[in-house]
């Protein structure tokens, strides 16, 4: 499962003589390419920028944006934002949580998916919400989230199958 | 100046200076928990808001400049109220273990919520479940009775420049913590325990060594040994009710002796012996190019920022353990020798100003044979939770000598209870090792005081030595910095961990303020001023162990009991 | 088209190209589609893969381009097609399966059978007969479109149509014919005020930052757009981002800034992409950079991209959050204008209020403020959504009334649905009811009803949404999105959710003094609220408890049907309901009982199954899992 993490040196020589103010964007950089933030990663961060790991930590876990664990292979975004609620993302939410088998901010054991709340997607007139590694889908109800997820296993269980 | 009107009186305040300032030299009290006096203000804690004619909310004084004619209401019925509900917020989400705290007459929380009134409990709702981290030799942090007033995170970042620890996680799930909620003792924490100092809950408390003191005190086995540091004595007595400024070495003897402890050493001893020892290696390094600028060593939360932060620089430490180990060392070899006790029937406990000599205490290097030179440390607060639990009272105490001869000093040795004295006290010993004679003025001025930076020239008969005084792990950093750039002028550095010295150490009352810390300082120059002998090499004591037992400064016995090498130390930071 | 013909802009363009890029002729057919978040949520990409796939088939010459989105979201994915001498016909739900459906019969030259939604207007172009104009399509007629004005009708990928259309000639003027006074001046005389919340003078706070003497001086463009139910910044990027830079290069001559900053949520990788695309279009032009167009003006722009966390809305916090550090305020003063980032003087504006400029600095302060009430000045934009038939984007002049906004512009309730409350300016916002729909809007009068502007989002709710839920929805929200520095704001509204869900949950769940909570709750929600408003440290925790304390004044009745009668009169608090199921609806598929956690449902396979009323604890989970919908509430 855990794939050895690629060498984040290149991502530091992006940002020579770099300050703190470069702490943000190298963690986003990183993340994208690791897939989330690791406690090496923090540590090389803190040498290449000079600044503490706690404060790194510190930053990284304020932001929604970073995450400690890795990602499933299909990352599930639900948008919670106030168009989607009046017009029933809760359901949704909980139709992901019973249909997925894990909780918000986590990822199934089988490494397929990860589920995540996300405070708006930006795309309201679509409500509700859902993103599923980029991918919007809109105007969702309980079954076609429900279809949606069957497609993606669908996809994942060929992929297995021709590998 | 400018006029305001606070409370229907005219005031006068200096322009721009943050309300709160303007209140306090007023004398009129509005309570705050994130304040730090010479930091700039964090605004978190909102207990010191106000009424403001014109100000739609409240205003936090902490971090409101006063302007011309503005109508101040500290106490207004708004003002008592949010300050009220804040506390009651606070209580909602902490645990209701008062009974149990260690801080329980010392905390903050506990002492507003009186203040206010609090008598019912209006808001209850989940608390956070954080773990407690015991993982330090020296601190404790419990999270769940932090209140995220970010004081330790400042002190540790901005006056230490450690920065072991930082707000984590946001909201109602932020806590204050090393990186990835690591233990501290895994951290970059260097255990100097001034977050404990303000911390103003039991959030941050000390490793109690209280109970295997005990232990030990009750075991008839045990031949019990105190040693106490240079800070203690002008201390203590502020713990028992008294206002800082009065020397308490006598009854502190006794103290000790009516606690159960059979022998009382005196820690000022084995700082003479470090000048003896630091002194000579000095000489010989200025004499054979050694590594220049030498650095003391005195101080074991700055040895570990050395080891983790400017490992490069080892090789600039003194090879000196400090005072506490050199006396841990002679307790169990030449007094044991002496006595005739067998080394392993003694439980030696220093008292201490400071939470990093439980940490230095508990090092490798300094054991041998398995038997540790210091088993356990006390703080100042801790001396006096025993003597208390044993009902004794500093002021009954006749004033007694401590035993011999581990229990003799010079007033040199005291001198490092503050900033500049280890410095002090070497450049005595330093000139009349070269010289063969005394200075004329004993008393280095530049050397003294509280300032966090101090340099000087020393002229001992046309070799110019320069020397630097800091204290404050911050100030100690900017230096490092500059030698590690190639500042080459510099002969001795002295730093101190904490700002001002051991008499402001992390071990030190809760309730220290800079006019506490100002008043222990003059007390060491008065010892210094009102005795004689003071310089450490005419420490007959010293004199003694050296003939009897060590030989010289520098033999090959002090290199094994007084000496040691630091390596460079991983942590998480 | 990345070959720029002019870098100087339209004014010495000649006739001929500014009509071609402003596609006020086409030599062949031209298709637009827009490729807005939204319209690729819809569905656009699909559409425009059977677009291509379709012409591929074909030897027709036709031209496609990618637009942003015009803003009517409820009509997406949406395609535009303009022959050769007609007008632009726009069509709404081109979903992949009609295009060809359109495209066929449009290629020949004649009308598809799925009616255009409107026709743009277009000089000198033969109109189609029969089809509405923009003009009189009654989500388009009331608008007054300054922002959105490129918005949908150009690409934003080509520097050339922004030109065309007038774009850079405000930037040019200002920087060689105005002093950064007089910049400030006329943006003070226009009453352009910040369009992300505050509302304060745009003006007066440039003149802080432009008499603040230092070498360094920083623009940030605040376009993290936190608020749950806005995209309005989303859409302008995505669709016209040359106006974005316009705006801020403006902006900063203003102030005496050369750094540029645009503070963008990664969550819009899109209107990052777009940007950047802009940026590089504007540096090459000599838009940006040294010198630019010899006016001794330097400026460069930089997007840093948000982490995600609303409260980096709040200055101080965006600034720490763009210095690398964690974003929680701090005291002001000093203000940002006066210390910012990097302890430089700093304006913050958001992204709307900067798009604004370079039509108010072409135009003039007098032409700007002749739109708007007596106080708000200028046009704003809104994002509707909810509960409304036509979801999107849409820019009125300040002053127009809430009830044009939702029933002309909106198209009403679907459903048959009765209106209860539109929420307006997000979490810090309020609602506002039925009996206040006719005011006009601007910054004062919504502020009276204990709503705010904000950012503009405007949620509208039907009967079937309940006030408890939407407050506590905001709570949640507030509460997860607290920095945590400040005391009421991180304890205070945590309690406060937790006597919302109080209010909420049913009596078996309650243990202990839950039920003491319950009926304390409104009075303890009251203080509460006063407490944070009036201690918190920023924006964010003074204006928490709005939506509590703006739904607890209008629908005070469902609060007390919550606390004493236990009922949620909209039906939405599951607790609360009374779940029964449909004995002709149920197949007895047995998906409900297996998913019980109480064993409360009873019922043989393939025979109508059945709650029992003692052991059912309101969980809800059959409502979910029922695919027949035969699990009902009432």
């Amino acid at each position: 499962m855990s794939a050895p993490l690629t060498d984040i040196q290149p991502i530091l020589d992006r940002y020579p003589n770099a300050s703190r103010d470069a702490l943000i964007p190298l963690l986003q950089d990183v993340q994208e390419v690791q897939g989330f933030i690791s406690k090496e990663t923090v540590v090389s961060i803190g040498k290449h920028l000079n600044l503490p790991a706690s404060k790194i930590y510190g930053v990284a876990t304020f932001y929604n944006q970073f995450r400690f664990q890795p990602l499933g292979r299909y990352h599930v975004q639900i948008c919670r934002g106030t168009a989607c609620h009046v017009k029933g993302s809760a359901t949704i939410f909980e139709t992901l949580k019973r249909e997925l088998g894990i909780e918000a901010g986590e990822t199934a054991r089988d490494g397929q998916f990860s589920l995540e709340v996300v405070a708006c997607l930006g795309a309201c007139g679509l409500a509700p919400l859902i993103c599923v590694n980029g991918k919007f889908h809109g105007n969702v109800t309980g079954d076609s989230v429900r279809k949606i997820l069957r497609a993606y296993r669908k996809e994942a269980k060929k992929e297995a199958t021709n590998e | 100046m400018i006029n305001i009107e606070v409370n229907n009186r005219q005031v006068q305040a200096k322009e721009n200076e943050m309300l709160l300032v303007t209140l306090r030299r007023e004398g009129i009290h509005v309570p705050t928990m994130c304040h730090l006096e010479d930091l700039s203000p964090s605004g978190a804690c909102r207990l010191c808001v106000v009424e403001v004619a014109g100000h739609p909310n409240l205003v936090p004084s902490c971090s409101f400049p006063v302007y011309p004619d503005m109508k101040v209401q500290t106490h207004s019925p708004r003002a008592l109220k949010a300050r009220k509900t804040i506390i009651e917020l606070l209580l909602s989400n902490h645990p209701d273990d008062c009974l149990y705290c260690e801080r329980n007459n010392t905390c903050q929380l506990r002492l507003m919520a009186e203040e206010m009134g609090v008598r019912a409990r209006r808001f209850r709702g989940e608390k956070n479940n954080f773990h407690k981290d015991i993982s330090s030799p020296s601190i404790v942090r419990d999270p769940a009775k932090c209140v995220l007033c970010g004081k330790c995170v400042r002190i540790c970042e901005e006056v230490q420049a450690v920065a072991a620890i930082d707000f984590t996680g946001r909201g109602s799930q932020a806590q204050v913590g090393p990186a990835f909620n690591e233990g501290l003792n895994v951290s970059s924490c260097v255990n100097c325990g001034q977050c404990i100092r303000v911390c103003p809950t039991g959030a941050l408390v000390e490793h109690s060594h209280l109970a295997e003191v005990e232990m030990a005190l009750n075991d008839p086995e045990m031949i019990v040994v105190a040693q106490h540091a240079p800070a203690i004595s002008v201390t203590l007595a502020e713990l028992f009710g008294d206002k800082p400024g009065r020397d308490v070495n006598g009854a502190l003897v006794t103290l000790l002796r009516k606690l159960g402890f059979d022998r009382v050493f005196d820690t000022s001893f084995s700082a003479d012996l470090t000048i003896m020892e630091e002194g000579s290696e000095l000489v010989h390094r200025i004499k054979n190019g050694g590594v220049l600028p030498m650095m003391t060593t005195c101080s074991p939360g700055w040895i570990k920022y050395v080891e983790q932060t400017f490992p490069d620089l080892l090789p600039n430490l003194s090879t000196c353990r400090s005072p506490q180990q050199m006396l841990g060392a002679l307790i169990k070899s030449f007094y044991a020798e002496r006595e005739g006790i067998d080394p392993s029937k003694i439980y030696s406990v220093s008292i201490m100003p400071c939470t990093a000599k439980k940490f230095e205490a508990e090092r490798p290097e300094f054991s041998r044979d398995g038997l540790a030179d210091v088993d356990a440390v006390l703080t100042t607060r801790e001396l006096a939770q025993l003597a208390r639990r044993r009902g004794l009272n500093l002021a009954d105490m006749e004033p007694e000598v401590a035993d011999n001869p581990l229990g003799s000093r010079s007033t040199a040795g005291k001198l490092f209870g503050g900033s500049g004295g280890v410095m002090e006290a070497a450049l005595r010993s330093a000139f009349f090792l070269l010289t063969g004679r005394n200075l004329d003025e004993l008393k280095v001025q530049a050397v003294r005081g509280l300032d966090g930076v101090k340099e000087a020239t020393i002229d001992i008969d046309g070799l110019m030595v320069n020397v630097a005084v800091v204290s404050g792990l911050e100030n100690a950093r900017v230096l490092l910095e500059e030698v590690r750039a190639g500042r080459k002028d510099l002969h001795f550095i002295e730093v101190m961990t904490c700002p001002g010295g051991c008499i402001n150490g992390g071990g030190q009352p809760i309730e220290t303020d800079i006019e506490a810390v100002k008043a222990r300082m003059k007390l060491l120059y008065q010892i210094d001023r009102d005795e004689s002998v003071r310089l450490s090499h005419e420490n007959k004591a010293v004199q003694q162990v050296y003939q009897e037992f060590l030989g010289e400064p520098l033999s090959e016995l002090s290199h094994k009991l007084l000496h040691t090498h630091y390596d460079p130390r991983e942590v998480l930071k | 088209m990345s070959k720029h013909e002019n870098p100087r802009g339209a004014a010495n363009m000649s006739p001929d190209d500014k009509a071609r890029l402003c596609r006020e002729s086409v030599d062949k057919p031209v298709i637009y589609i827009g490729t807005g978040t939204c319209g690729l949520g819809a569905g656009a990409g699909e559409a425009l893969a059977v677009i291509e796939e379709f012409l591929e088939g074909r030897n027709d010459d036709v031209a496609i381009i990618q637009v942003g989105c015009i803003g009517l979201c409820a009509m997406e994915p949406m395609l535009d097609i303009q022959l050769p001498g007609k007008t632009r016909l726009c069509f709404g739900n081109v979903t992949e399966d009609k295009v060809v459906g359109i495209l066929e019969p449009m290629l020949s030259g004649g009308l598809p059978e799925q009616a255009p939604l409107f026709q743009f207007n277009g000089a000198g172009q033969t109109p189609w007969s029969d089809v509405i104009g923009i003009d009189e399509h009654p989500f388009f007629a009331p608008q007054t479109r300054w922002v959105l004005k490129n918005c949908g009708l150009i690409d934003p990928g080509s520097i050339d149509e922004y030109y065309a259309r007038g774009g850079y000639e405000a930037l040019n003027a200002v920087i060689h014919g105005m002093t950064p006074a007089e910049t400030c001046d006329a943006v003070e005389q226009s009453g352009l005020r910040g369009r992300g919340g505050g509302g304060f003078p745009a003006g007066r706070k440039w003149k802080f930052a432009l008499n603040t003497a230092a070498e360094q001086k920083y623009l940030i463009c605040n376009a993290d757009e936190g608020d749950p139910g806005a995209f309005m910044d989303r859409a302008v990027i995505e669709g016209d981002p040359h106006r974005l830079v316009e705006g801020m290069a403006i902006a900063a001559y203003g102030i005496g800034a050369t750094k540029g900053i645009v503070y963008l949520r990664a969550e819009y990788p899109l209107a990052i992409e777009r940007l950047e695309v802009a940026l590089a279009q504007a540096r090459e032009h000599g838009l940006l950079g040294q010198n630019i167009q010899d006016s001794g003006f330097d400026l460069d722009i930089k997007i840093k991209k948000g982490a995600g966390a609303f409260v980096c809305g709040e200055e101080t916090a965006l600034i720490h959050s763009v210095e690398g550090k964690r974003g929680m305020p701090r005291p002001r003063p000093p203000f940002p204008a006066v210390r910012g980032a990097f302890g430089c003087p700093t304006i913050i504006n958001n992204v709307e209020t900067l798009t604004n400029l370079p039509e108010l600095l072409a135009n003039g302060a007098d032409w700007f403020a002749a739109v708007g009430t007596e106080t708000s000045k200028g046009t704003k934009v809104f994002a509707l959504s909810g509960k409304i038939t036509n979801t999107g984007l849409v820019e009125v002049a300040m002053g127009t009334k809430l009830h044009d906004v939702i029933y002309s512009i909106g198209g009403g309730i679907p459903d048959g649905k009765k209106f209860k409350a539109v929420q307006i300016g997000g979490p810090s916002g309020g609602c506002i009811t039925v009996d206040y729909l006719d005011i006009a809007i601007d910054y004062e009068s919504l502020k009276t009803l204990g709503a705010m502007m904000g950012s503009g989002g405007l949620v509208v709710m039907d009967e079937d949404n309940c006030m408890v839920d939407v407050a506590k929805f905001f709570m949640d929200f507030i509460q997860r999105e607290s920095c945590g520095k400040c005391i009421p704001c991180r304890e205070g509204t945590r309690r406060m959710l937790e006597i919302l869900e109080s209010i909420t949950r049913s009596r078996r769940n309650e243990d202990k003094n839950m039920a003491l909570e319950r009926f304390q709750g409104v009075v303890n929600l009251e203080e509460l609220a006063e407490v944070i408003k009036d201690t918190s440290l920023c924006g964010l925790g003074q204006s928490a408890p709005n939506p509590v304390l703006s739904t607890l004044r209008y629908f005070r009745d469902e609060y007390e049907a919550h606390i004493y009668e236990r009922t949620c009169p909209a039906g939405v608090c599951t607790e609360l309901l009374h779940y029964s199921i449909d004995a002709e609806a149920c197949t007895g598929c047995t998906v409900c009982a297996k998913k019980c956690p109480t064993d409360a449902i009873m019922g043989a396979p393939k025979s109508p199954h059945y709650i029992v009323q003692d052991k059912c604890i309101a969980c809800g989970n059959c409502l979910t899992v029922c695919r027949f919908d035969a699990v009902s509430t009432k």
